[in-house]
C-alpha cells in the first residue's frame, strides 16, 4: 500500500543571506489536515521557512513540493493560482489601512475571484462572524481596531476562501495572555472547521502547544526534533530542553 | 609596498564601485519600469483604483499647480518687459510669456510640484505598505502589486499631469495678462489676441507630450523606491526623500532630451 504525497513538502531546501546558511538542507513533510508548528530561537530561520512555502522567496537550492509538485516560478498566473488555495495570517496582521475591514475580508474574493462587492461583503460579514467580530466593526478602518481584533480581522481575511492550506506567522506576538488565548482558540476552530492542513511558526510554546497537532524544532537550518506537543517536556534533546527552558 | 599599490588604486576601486552600483541601479529601475508597463497594458485592471489615483494625483494637486503657475506667469512678464526693454521690444512680452510657459514653464512646473508632492507620497505609501508585510500579504490575496499599486498610479499620473499643465498654461498666462494690464499699461485686449494669434497647436502640444513623459517618470520614482524601501521608518523617509530628487534630476534630463528632439534646427 502506498502511502501519500504529503500535502506540503521542503525537500533539502537550502538558502543563504550573504553566504552563510539560514536553511540547510531544510527536510519537512507534512500530511494533509495536520496542524504543524515550527518553533525555534530568533534568525533560526522560520520565517524564511515559511516565505519558501508561499513563493514570496526563492530557495538556493532543494524544493518545496505542494501535493507532491515543485512551486510554481514567481510568474504571474501561477503563482496566482497556488495562492488561491492559502490563506496566511501575518505577524503584524497586514491589513491593507486604505481599505475598510471588511474591504480588506473581501480583498480576495473582489479583486482576485470577481466577486461582486455585494456578495463579497455578505461573506466577509460572515468570516468576520466566525472569528468573533461583530458587524459594527466592517465599515471601520484597522487602525482603529484593537491588535487583538485586527488579528481576528486578519484571521477572517484569511479563511474567507476556504484554503486548502493554512499559514500562520507569528499569531499570537505582541498580544496579553488573554487575547492570545482567544486566537489560538480561534485558530483551532477555523482549522477544524476547513478541515485544511496548517503550518505555523512561532517562539510562543503556550501557542504552540494548544494548536498543533505535531511541534518541530528548527535548529541550525535544520529540523532537530519533531514529536507531539506531549513530548515537548519528555524528549532528551538538549536543543528543545534548552528552548523549553527559556535559554534557546 | 602593498600597502602603497592599495593606496594607489583605492579611488579606482571606489570609482569602479559607484560605477557598477549605478549601472546595477539603472538596471533595475529599467526591469521595474518594464514590469509596470507590461502591467499597464495586460490586465487585470483596476478602474476604481486608476479613478482613486487620479483624485490624489491630480485633482487635489490643482491649487499648489494653479499658484506657482499665476505667480510664475506674473515674474516671467516682468522679467521679458526688462528684458525686451533693452532692445525696446517690450510689445513682444505676451508672445515670449505664451511660449515660455506652454513649450517650457508650463509642464516642467506643474512636474516638479508634482515630483515634490506626489512622488514622494507614492513612495511613503508603499514603502510602509513594504514595511508592514502589506505587499506580501497582497500577493497571497492573489493579486500582483504591480498591477493593483504600480499601474494605476502610472497610468493616473500620465492622464492628470497633461491636464494640470493645461491648467498652468492657462493660469500662467493669465498672470502674465494681469500684471501686464494692471501694472504695464499694456492693453488687456490686445495683449489677449497677440498671444491667441502668435500661440500654435505644437507650443501646446509638445508641452503635454512632455507633460505625459514626466507623469510617468513621477510615479514611476514614487513607486519604485517605495517598492523596493527597506529599514523600517528610517527606510520609508529615505525612499520619500530619493522619489523626490531621483524624479526631479530626471525630469530635468528629459525635458532637455525632448526639448532638442522638439527643437527645428
Amino acid at each position: 500500500m502506498t502511502q501519500p504525497a504529503p500535502k506540503l513538502e521542503w525537500r533539502g531546501v537550502t538558502k543563504r543571506f550573504g553566504g552563510e546558511a539560514v536553511l540547510d538542507r531544510l527536510d519537512l513533510s507534512i500530511e494533509a489536515g495536520r496542524s504543524v508548528v515550527i518553533i525555534g530561537g530568533s534568525g533560526q530561520g522560520k520565517s524564511v521557512t515559511l516565505k519558501l512555502a508561499l513563493g514570496l522567496m526563492r530557495p538556493d537550492s532543494g524544493q518545496v513540493l505542494l501535493d507532491g509538485k515543485p512551486l510554481p516560478g514567481f510568474a504571474g498566473g501561477a503563482q496566482r493560482r497556488l495562492f488561491a488555495r492559502a490563506g496566511v495570517l501575518f505577524q503584524g496582521a497586514a491589513l491593507f489601512d486604505s481599505l475598510t475591514v471588511w474591504e480588506n475580508v473581501a480583498f480576495r474574493l473582489i479583486n482576485a475571484d470577481g466577486v461582486p462587492r455585494a456578495r463579497a461583503r455578505i461573506r466577509a460579514l460572515a468570516a468576520l462572524d466566525q472569528v468573533h467580530l461583530p458587524a459594527t466593526v466592517a465599515d471601520l478602518y484597522p487602525s482603529e481596531l484593537s491588535g487583538g481584533m485586527q488579528k481576528r480581522a486578519a484571521l477572517a481575511r484569511a479563511v474567507v476562501a476556504d484554503p486548502e492550506v493554512l499559514f500562520f506567522d507569528e499569531p499570537t506576538t505582541g498580544l496579553d495572555p488573554v487575547t492570545a488565548s482567544t486566537i489560538n482558540a480561534l485558530i483551532v476552530d477555523q482549522v477544524k472547521r476547513l478541515g485544511c492542513t496548517a503550518v505555523s511558526i512561532t517562539h510562543d510554546l503556550a501557542s504552540a502547544r494548544t494548536i498543533a497537532d505535531e511541534i518541530a524544532m528548527l535548529h541550525g537550518g535544520r529540523i532537530v526534533w519533531r514529536g507531539r506537543p506531549g513530548d515537548l517536556d519528555k524528549t532528551d534533546n538538549p536543543q528543545v530542553r534548552r528552548f523549553v527552558a527559556g535559554g534557546a | 609596498m602593498g600597502a602603497l599599490n592599495g593606496g594607489v588604486t583605492a579611488p579606482i576601486r571606489a570609482i569602479g564601485r559607484l560605477a557598477s552600483g549605478s549601472l546595477a541601479e539603472v538596471g533595475a529601475v529599467s526591469l521595474f519600469a518594464l514590469r509596470g508597463v507590461a502591467a499597464m497594458v495586460i490586465g487585470p485592471w483596476f478602474p476604481g483604483q486608476i479613478l482613486r489615483q487620479f483624485a490624489a494625483i491630480g485633482f487635489f494637486s490643482l491649487p499648489v499647480v494653479s499658484l506657482t503657475a499665476v505667480f510664475t506667469g506674473a515674474a516671467l512678464a516682468l522679467n521679458i518687459y526688462t528684458g525686451g526693454g533693452r532692445f525696446n521690444a517690450e510689445q513682444i512680452m505676451p508672445q515670449i510669456v505664451a511660449l515660455g510657459l506652454t513649450r517650457e514653464l508650463g509642464p516642467v512646473l506643474a512636474a516638479l510640484m508634482l515630483a515634490g508632492r506626489v512622488s514622494a507620497t507614492i513612495a511613503a505609501e508603499i514603502g510602509a505598505m513594504r514595511a508592514t508585510e502589506q505587499i506580501d500579504a497582497m500577493r497571497t490575496l492573489s493579486t500582483d502589486p504591480f498591477h493593483y499599486l504600480v499601474a494605476p498610479r502610472i497610468v493616473a499620473a500620465m492622464v492628470a499631469l497633461p491636464l494640470l499643465t493645461l491648467v498652468a498654461d492657462t493660469i500662467g498666462i493669465a498672470g502674465g495678462w494681469l500684471v501686464a494690464t494692471l501694472t504695464l499699461d499694456f492693453n488687456p485686449a490686445v495683449y489677449a489676441r497677440s498671444t491667441v494669434d502668435f500661440i500654435e497647436a505644437w507650443d501646446v502640444g509638445s508641452g503635454l507630450v512632455k507633460a505625459v513623459v514626466f507623469g510617468f517618470i513621477i510615479a514611476l520614482m514614487g513607486c519604485y523606491n517605495g517598492y523596493t524601501a527597506s529599514g523600517g521608518a528610517r527606510g520609508v523617509g529615505r525612499a520619500a526623500t530619493q522619489a523626490m530628487v531621483s524624479a526631479g534630476i530626471l525630469i530635468f534630463a528629459s525635458d532637455y532630451v525632448l526639448t532638442t528632439l522638439f527643437t527645428d534646427r
